[in-house]
Order: structure tokens, then sequence, then C-alpha cells
């Protein structure tokens, strides 16, 4: 068993994700096998070999201090589920970060 | 169901044959539009390619490419050409929904890179097409909007993500498509129908605008029924975007001229030991083996290559791919777009985003994010993450060595041929096998293409042959793949895809009908 | 609920506190940190937003190379390394101020590290060790609607404004600062005073505290002399000077009665209440987060060449501790007056009034005296204060000329601030130069010889000291613009 149901439970909160109990099973039982088989990467031999986190090995990219058009606020408002005093309308947030 | 040939008519023409025809006033960009909105009206409904039609907008920016061309103004070598366009761009004039409930209605207020550099060409964009949500799949099936269907056989996977885009092109909705490849999905789509399926090396194409699914791996490219076409759709849509850091600023590899060179004289041609053997289907074995016998027949020079660590690509992919999506997507989090569930005044931002969340997604989607996350905790980082993070390392090494040996390398484009609808549906590691040949080169963000190479025998249905190219070296594969194609239809008297089944425009059978295989009239 | 505390003075008796600082600062530059938004102050709610600021899908940063800049020259100024090599990392957590649902931030690989500040309270030079000084970017601003007080708890619902997204937020980050005994609170004080004056002084950031754009959080810990370190509080929300001295006081006082009762610290942030002073428990979190950092995929590795940093080293302007170094050896100032300056906020006014040819004594009088009086009694900083150094300089001079004496000084500066014009106008306007010539004078001396025989008697029995009564009806006579001296004088020769 590489991963159980309570961490499942787990990342699933963390991931903000309602899941039903059924989900739950469900995802327990896949995620379990998909582990196992990702897992294999821990047999290659890899010591001191630099981890790839970019395709292209670029440095350097920047943008220069330039200001650039906004979107109207109408646009950026239009979409929103909710929008009150030209502001995205959120519920309630129970706490600090 | 027979085989139809080539459609007569504007459909049946190649998207170099439709720009020139328009360039030289032979035809209207509006007639040619026209003609394509009528086939997708006609046989969409069997195929589902398209979530949107944009008939208005399609016919508009025809009509201006006509007023150009009656004013003199210079046309690009694609103006006037219709194109079905990935559902996972941002456009301003059509919704954006990546195949996800949690987008359904979204209207961007701004238009992706490539987007606008269709439109700056002239080319004419028919609309968005169906996807595996936010291109997490192999089939089209994660599609939150149903399944498209393969016009080869309705009760098979058009292959995915980019599967609406493939199944436009191979149903003559548009000759041109454009979809994006994070783990091979261009190029097993592209093989599973019978067409020519592109991966651009990574940051040759922006992805400004391309909803991400894995930053470091997503690559926009062509879908197309010919290599010349792949290669005219390569240029017009390549080269460096300041608003993508990853964009690389070298100038784009001559695809055209490649393809139209076609030409593997003295080419040293790599077969990959790894990709092939156990869990290949015999009938795609078969048929890349002749590839490669036709290659040499050709002039080409061909040994095998070992990458020894390629084998470990799959599950490196499924790592970094997911820990990449699952940060990727928190922003669907109902706060300022798409849908909102669960908002009754007394629940907090942080139960709606879950309820939202919850009810917005697939499964596919959820367990990738849950994937992602898992391996992103802390504790588990450096086993997981860290350790995919170097075997990447190790694979892109393998291509060095590879590359120092060899001008290309070949392989099938995928393990089998098109599954049917439903049958890997709730069985992920099975689907996740569709992507084994074509994961090395998004890990390596070199450029690969598929091209087709012939119909399995036992189920008479497309393979793929896979050409990998070095970075940047994008021309060599359109080189090898326009010499493959030109020997192929000699031999065949024709295009692979004239021997698919005519469509009836008759309603699909269920998406998991799974009716005997069209191995009748389409097979060798 | 309050906390129980224990006095200050027993609390740094049985217990040795640590501080560590970690300050925000958002810099100045006049584009965000990843797109081409302004970053302003104030404007209409989401109107300095763009796709990339506003996390929509498909949308990629662009990091601004003037931000990099800023942030190298915050590390140079603070003594650091730079790193030849270092990547942005995604910080992920869910929060509806923030776009993404992650903040592009750096985690092991920071722009600047292992560098050092130096402090001074009462005398004593406190050397600050810097960990680290990264860049990341702001979170949008959130307004809390419905309940009782307006605040995040008991809230209905919030509206966000994103026009602070993305803005460059740079983060300085000290190491654990032990050893300070009972002067830790003026220690973090000092420290942030000292950063803020750098920052200023490299003209990176407006700091502004009260509008957020230099925000602390504070950690202490204390333990009993000679034991090791002990848990640490983060106390967030501290957004003045004298609130970060009062936040670690005040935990100081807090722990040390935990402690006392036989208690445990907890691990965990605290917020700062202004109007009590004192600080509170965040919620305790029902899972340990857990932010999965990892290399943002979407950006580039950042790799300043030693030319680039040499660069920015040599174009650095002179730093406020070696400024204030030369100021105090130029004026001849004590420790005690130049920190009396400093702690005026008079220290830029006095060196411009001195470069307006004013000297520096006079100067320092001219703003410490008369004006820091007028600056307390209108309840504003000197700075703010409508007469210019030049101003300063001017009256100075008059009265180094004779034109002026003190007291017609003050009410020359009293006009200037009450905006009528420049000293030498008002003096034309006003006839306020001193009165000298004889014959104007003479007449005064006369009257008042002639208003006080008594006095005048006594003068000619050679009691020479009461001829200041004299003087002073002089003064008095013409309204104090007299040349006080010539008086004197004048009385002497005609009584002697």
């Amino acid at each position: 068993m590489s991963i159980t149901r309570d961490e499942v439970a787990h990342l699933a909160r963390l991931s903000r994700l309602a899941l039903s109990e059924d989900e739950l099973s469900h995802f327990a039982g896949q995620l379990d096998v998909i582990i196992s088989a990702v897992a294999r990467v821990q047999e290659v031999a890899a010591e001191g070999i630099p981890p790839m986190t970019h395709a292209v090995p670029v440095v350097n990219v920047f943008r220069d201090d330039v200001e650039l058009p906004c979107l109207p606020q109408q646009a950026v408002l239009s979409q929103a589920p909710a929008a009150e005093q030209g502001r995205f309308r959120v519920p309630r947030i129970l706490a600090e970060d | 169901m027979a085989p139809n040939g080539t459609p007569d008519g504007l459909i049946g023409l190649t998207a170099a044959q439709i720009a020139a025809a328009v360039a030289a006033g032979e035809v209207s960009a509006v007639e040619v539009a026209t003609a394509h909105l009528d086939r997708v009206a006609a046989v969409d409904p069997q195929v589902h390619a398209f979530l949107h039609v944009a008939a208005e907008q399609a016919l508009a920016a025809a009509r201006a490419v006509d007023e150009r061309r009656a004013a003199g103004e210079p046309l690009g070598p694609l103006a006037g050409v219709p194109l079905a366009l990935k559902d996972v761009f941002t456009t301003t004039d059509m919704p954006t929904t990546c195949g996800s409930r949690i987008l359904e209605g979204w209207r961007p207020p701004y238009d992706a890179t490539i987007t606008r550099r269709l439109r700056e060409a002239g080319v004419v964009l028919l609309g968005k097409t169906n996807m595996d949500e936010f291109a997490m799949g192999s089939s089209t099936e994660n599609s939150a909007f149903g399944p498209s269907r393969n016009p080869w056989d309705l009760g098979r996977v058009p292959g995915g993500s980019s599967g609406g885009s493939s199944a436009a092109v191979t149903a003559y909705e548009a000759p041109l498509a454009i979809g994006t490849d994070t783990g091979g999905s261009i190029r097993q789509p592209g093989a599973v129908c019978g067409i020519v399926g592109s991966k651009p090396t990574y940051g040759g194409n922006s992805r400004y605008g391309l909803i991400a699914f894995a930053s470091s791996l997503d690559t926009p490219g062509p879908l197309a029924r010919t290599v010349l076409d792949a290669a005219l759709l390569h240029e017009v849509i390549s080269g460096h975007d300041p608003c993508d850091s990853t964009s690389v600023d070298a100038p784009v590899p001559p695809v055209v001229a490649a393809a139209r060179q076609a030409d593997v004289a003295g080419l040293r041609v790599g077969v990959v030991s790894e990709l092939s053997g156990d869990g290949y289907q015999p009938g795609v074995l078969a048929r890349f083996g002749e590839a490669v016998e036709l290659l040499e027949s050709l002039g080409a020079k061909v040994v095998e290559v070992s990458c020894p660590h390629f084998t470990y690509a799959l599950p490196a992919y499924y790592l970094i791919a997911p820990s990449e999506c699952s940060s990727n997507l928190a922003r669907f989090d109902a706060m300022r777009y798409g849908l909102r569930v669960g908002d009754d005044g007394t629940r907090s931002a942080e139960e709606v985003m879950a309820l939202t969340r919850e009810a917005g997604f697939g499964a596919e989607v959820k367990r990738r994010i849950m994937l992602g996350t898992y391996a992103l905790s802390s504790g588990y980082y450096d086993a997981y993450y860290g350790k995919a993070q170097q075997v990447r390392t190790l694979i892109c090494r393998d291509f060095d060595a590879a590359f120092e040996q060899v001008d290309v390398l070949v392989s099938p484009t995928t393990p089998t041929t098109a599954f049917r609808i439903g049958e890997r549906a709730d069985d992920p590691m099975a689907m996740y096998l569709a992507d084994l040949c074509t994961i090395p080169s998004d890990l390596a963000g070199n450029a690969a293409l598929s091209v087709p190479c012939g119909l399995a025998p036992e189920d008479g249905l497309p393979v793929g042959l896979q050409v990998m190219a070095p970075v940047l070296g994008d021309d060599r594969m359109y080189r090898v793949g326009a010499a493959v194609e030109a020997a192929l239809q000699e031999r065949w008297g024709g295009p692979l895809l004239a021997r698919a089944p005519a469509l009836t425009g008759a309603a699909p059978g269920g998406p998991a009908a799974g009716g005997p295989a069209a191995d009748g009239g389409n097979g060798r | 609920m309050t906390a129980t505390l224990v006095s200050y003075d027993e609390a740094v008796a049985r217990y040795e506190p640590v501080l560590g600082l970690e300050t925000h600062v958002e810099l100045g530059t006049r584009t965000k940190m990843f797109c081409g938004c302004p970053t302003v102050f104030g404007a209409e709610p989401n109107s300095a937003v763009c796709p990339v600021c506003l996390g929509l899908p498909g949308s990629l940063p662009v990091a601004s190379r003037a931000a990099i800049e800023y942030t190298i020259r915050i590390g140079l100024a603070l003594n650091c390394s730079i790193a030849e090599w270092c990547r942005f990392a995604r910080k992920n957590y869910f929060y509806p101020d923030m776009p993404k649902d992650f903040q592009i931030s750096q985690y092991d690989e920071p722009l600047c590290t292992d560098g050092w500040l130096d402090v001074t309270v009462d005398g004593q030079t406190v050397r600050v060790g810097i960990e680290r000084v990264h860049l990341e970017e702001d979170t949008g601003k959130s307004l809390h609607v419905g309940g009782a007080t307006g605040r995040i708890h008991g809230a209905d619902y919030s509206l966000v404004d994103y026009n602070r997204a993305g803005i460059p937020l740079v983060e300085v980050v000290t190491k654990p600062v032990p050893g300070t005994g009972a002067l830790a609170p003026e220690v973090a004080r000092a420290y942030v005073t000292e950063l803020r004056e750098l920052l200023r002084a490299l003209g990176v950031s407006d700091v502004r505290m009260e509008e957020g754009s230099l925000r602390c959080d504070v950690n202490t810990s204390i333990a009993p002399a000679g034991s090791p370190w002990g848990t640490r509080t983060e106390t967030k929300n501290v957004n003045s000077l004298r609130s970060v001295e009062r936040a670690v006081r005040f935990e100081i006082q807090r722990q040390a009665a935990v402690l006392d009762s036989g208690g445990r610290i907890v691990q965990e942030t605290r917020h700062f209440q202004e109007d009590s002073g004192s600080t509170t428990s965040g919620r305790s979190k029902e899972e340990a987060q857990d932010y999965r950092y990892f290399p943002e995929p979407d950006l580039v590795p950042v790799a300043p060449s030693r030319e680039w940093v040499e660069e920015l080293r040599a174009a650095l302007p002179e730093l406020p501790a070696a400024r204030r170094a030369r100021l105090q050896a130029g004026w001849g100032l004590s420790d005690l007056d130049m920190a009396a300056l400093r702690n005026a906020g008079a220290l830029d006014l006095v060196e411009q009034t001195v470069a307006a040819g004013a000297a520096p004594a006079d100067a320092r009088k001219w703003w410490l005296g008369e004006l820091a009086r007028r600056a307390n009694t209108d309840g504003t900083e000197l700075a703010a204060l409508p007469v210019t150094p030049a101003q300063v300089a001017r009256v100075a001079a008059l009265v180094t000329e004779g034109t002026l004496n003190d007291k017609l000084a003050r009410q020359v500066l009293a006009l200037v601030l009450a905006g009528e014009g420049e000293p030498d106008q008002i003096v034309a306007a006003r006839g306020l130069a001193v009165v000298s010539d004889d014959g104007a004078l003479a007449a005064a001396v006369d009257e008042a010889i002639a208003a006080n025989p008594d006095v005048a008697a006594k003068i000619r029995d050679g009691k020479v000291a009461a001829a200041g009564a004299l003087v002073g009806a002089v003064m008095k006579a013409t309204r104090g613009q007299a040349d006080a001296g010539r008086a004197r004088e004048l009385i002497l020769e005609r009584l002697g």
C-alpha cells in the first residue's frame, strides 16, 4: 500500500476538492496503483545528477520597466461570478493567511 | 463503410493548395470558409470535433482576406486557409473552456499569441476544438462535453488530448488544426487518425494564452494532412515572443524548405531500441519496420541506438506533469471567473472553492491534481518530484548521446492503434501507456513529428512513424517526414487518408459501441 | 482574553530574548514584478490590472529587470553575497487575494544572502545579521463587508481589489539576534529605522509603513540566560516603528508569564493589535501549512553576471551610516547631539540648510528649537512644515548680518509658515528690521529715562546693572526692533 485513504483525504483537502466518500475510496485505489508505478523513478541511479526544471537552458529573460495598457475595469469584472463596488465579491474569508 | 478517396471540392484540398488558389484569385477565402463550415455542419454531429463553431467570425475573417487581396496587399502563405483551434488557447471572440465545466462559457479578455499570429496571417479560425479536460488524457474522453470520434471508426477515440483537432483535420472539416503536446497530445492523435502531428522544440512556439497543464512541457504545434502543410503552419505560428520567458530567441528552423527538400540520402537515422517490444501491437511494429526499411531504401543510414533511461520517461512524466498541473490549476477557485458552486451566503470562500472544484473538474483532473500535490509535499518532494527531474536530465543526456551518432531518431508514435471509446476510460495506467513513445521528447524539449506509415493489418487503423530531431533541429523531422510521405504515397497511389471510410452523416453509435473493428475494405 | 504579563524589568532580568525580523518592502519600480501594469496606490479598484497580474488562465510572467536590480542593490547595501544563479519558486496556497493561488517567490535560492546591518542603541552598536533578501510578488487587498467590526472575523463577505497584486515585494530576513537583553525592543525598532533609511537612500521604495509599502513581521523568543534559545512566535501586522518596539516588549512580557507559570511557548503566528499594544494568537491551523514549493517553470533562472553586480555596486549612493559619520564630523557634533538630530528627523533638513549657507549650529538651533516646537504643536513631521531649508538658512543669515534679532527672526519664520512669502519680503513688508540708527533710538532712550526716574537715579549712582530695565522699556517701545546693545550704550552714555 503506497498511499492510504486518509492520506488521499488529506491531499483532497490540500487541493480544495470536496470529494465524496465514494470518490475518495475510488481514487485511493487508483492513486495507490499510480504511485507504485511512478515510484519506479527511485530505481534510477541519479547520484549527483542535476535536476532539470526547464526544457531550454536560457537565463536572464527580463522586461524593461515600461508601462503597458491595463484592462478596462469592466472587462476585468465582466466574467466574475459576483462583483460589487468595482471589486470581486467573494464569500467570507475564514482567516488571515 | 467504404473508402471514399479524397473528397471532391475545396474541402479535399491541402492548405498549400488553398492558399495558392486564394492568392491567385481562383477561389475566394469566403468560398473556402463556407465549404468548410458546410462540412462541419454535415459531419460534426457524428465526429464532435468542435466545442464551438464561429461561423460569423470565420466568414468575416475570410472576407477581410479577400478584401486585402482585392486591394493588392501581400498575403501570407496561409491566408484564407481555415483552421480548427484547440480550445486551450484564449480567444476574445469565442469561449475558451479547456474542455472543462469549470470554465464553461468563459470569454477571455485577451488573445493568445498563437491566436493573434494566426489572425495576423489571415488564417481563418473556424472554431474551437474538443480536448481532454485541461489537456489531460489520450482520447478526448475526459472532455466534460463528450468525446470526439475517430473518423476511421466512430466507435474509436481520435487520440488526445488534441483529439478534436485531429478529428477535424481527418474528417476534412479543416485542412489545418492547432494542438498542444505535453506528453504526446499532438503526435498521438495525429498517429491514430492517420495525419501529420508535429511537436516543435519547446520554446519555439509561444505559450502565452495557452492555458497551462504542465508549463515546462506544454508545446503548441500543427496538425495537418500533409507534412508540407504542417511545416507551413509551423512557420506561421513560431518565433520568439517576449510575453513568454521560456520562448527561444532564435530564428525559426527552415521547416518549410525542409519539407520541400524531402530527401534523406546520407542522413543517419537511429532506431531507439527501448521503444519497441512487449506491449506493442504487432501491426504497429510491422508498419514501423517497413518504414525503417523504406528509409534505408531512400538512402538513409539506419543504426540501432540505445536510450536506456527512456524506460523511466513514463513514471518521470507522471510525476512532473501532475506536479505542475496541481499548481497551475489552483487558480480555478471560483473567485474571479468561471464556475462558482455553493455560494449561499453562509459558506466560506474555502468551502466554496472546494465545492466548485469538486463539481467543475472531472475525475482525471482530480487524480492528477492530487498526485501532483502528493509529489510536491514536503517529505515526498525529493523521492518523487526531485527524482523525476533528475531522470529528466538523464533522458536529455540519452538524447544528446544519440544525436552525436545520428541525425534523427525514429520509433512508432504509439504502441497501439486507436482504441475503442470506453475501453480505457477508468483505467488510468492503461490510458497512460498511449504516450509511452512520445513522452521522452516532451521531457527533453526536442522536436518530434508523427507521419502516417500505413494501416495495422489486424484492425485496419492508422499507424504513425515518430521522427525525433534535436532541440531547434525541427527542420530535420520535416525533411524525413516529407520523404517518407512521398515514398509511401507513391507506393499507395495516394494519401493514406483516402482509404478512410466515407462519413455518411448518420448519427454515431453509442459511446462504448465497440462494434467489430473496421477491418474490411480499408485494409492494405 | 487578556494575556497575563510579567513586568518588563522582571522579564528581562530572568530571560534572555532573541529577535528576528522579516521586513517586506514594496519596490518603487514604475511597473509590477511580472507585467507592465503601473504600481499605483489609491487608484480605482481593479483598474491597474492585466491578464498577468490577475493570473488569468494562459497568462505568463516576465520578470522586471528593474526589480532584480533594486533587489541586488539592497543586497549589496546590506553587505550580502549576490547569487550567481538562482530561481523563482512557487509557494502554493489557496487564498482569495492571490490571483493564481500560488505566489511567485524565492525559496532555497534567494538572490542575496548572508549580510549584516549595524544599528546603534544607547551608544551601543549591534550588528544584525541578514539571512537573505529575496524577491516576490505582492497580493491583492480585501475589504471585509458586514459583521460588527469590518474585520475579517465575522464579516459576511469580502471584496477584492487586485491593483496591488504583482507589485514587486522584497523580503529582508534577519538572522536571529541574541544578546540584546533589555534593549531588544529598541534594537528591533532601530533595525527597522536603519533599514528604512537605507532603502530610502537607495531610492528603491517610498518605505511608507502607514500605506503598507514597508511591513514587518517580528519573531521573538525568550529563554533563561545560558539556556538554549526558546520557541519563537511570529507577530504579523506590525506597521509602525513604535509598534515594532511595543510588539517585542509585549511578547517578552507575555512569554515570560507563560514560562513563569510552567507553560510552554507555542510556535505560532500572532497578530499585533495597534489599539491595545498586545498580540493575539492567529487561528491555529488544523493542518500544518505545506507550501509545496517548486521551481517556477514559467520563469527562467536569474544569473547576474559579476560585471553587472559590480556595476550596481559602483553606482550605490552614500549609505546612511557613512553619511551620518561624515556629517557628524563635519559639524563637530557629539554622538548625543547627532542622535537627537536623527530622532527628530532633522538630519536631511539641517544638511540642506547648511548647504544653503547656514552655520551648522544655527541650522540645528532653528530646526530643533523653534521649528520642532511648531511641528510638535501642529502634530506634524518637521519635513512636512511649509518652510524650506533655504528659507531657514536665509533667516539665519539675516540674524548674522544684524538685520534681525532672535525675536524678530522667530516672527519672520512664523510668517513664512503662515504663507506670507520669502523672509526678505516679509522683513520689507512688515518693517521688521532691527532699529539701530541713533536718531530713532535716542528718542526712545530719552523717553525711557524720563518715564523711569527711579531707575535712572540708580544708574547715576553707579548701579549699572539696573540699565537692563531701561533697555527693556526701550525694546518694548520699539516693538522689539531696537538693537538692544546700542540702546544700552546710549543709556549709559546719558546717565554716566
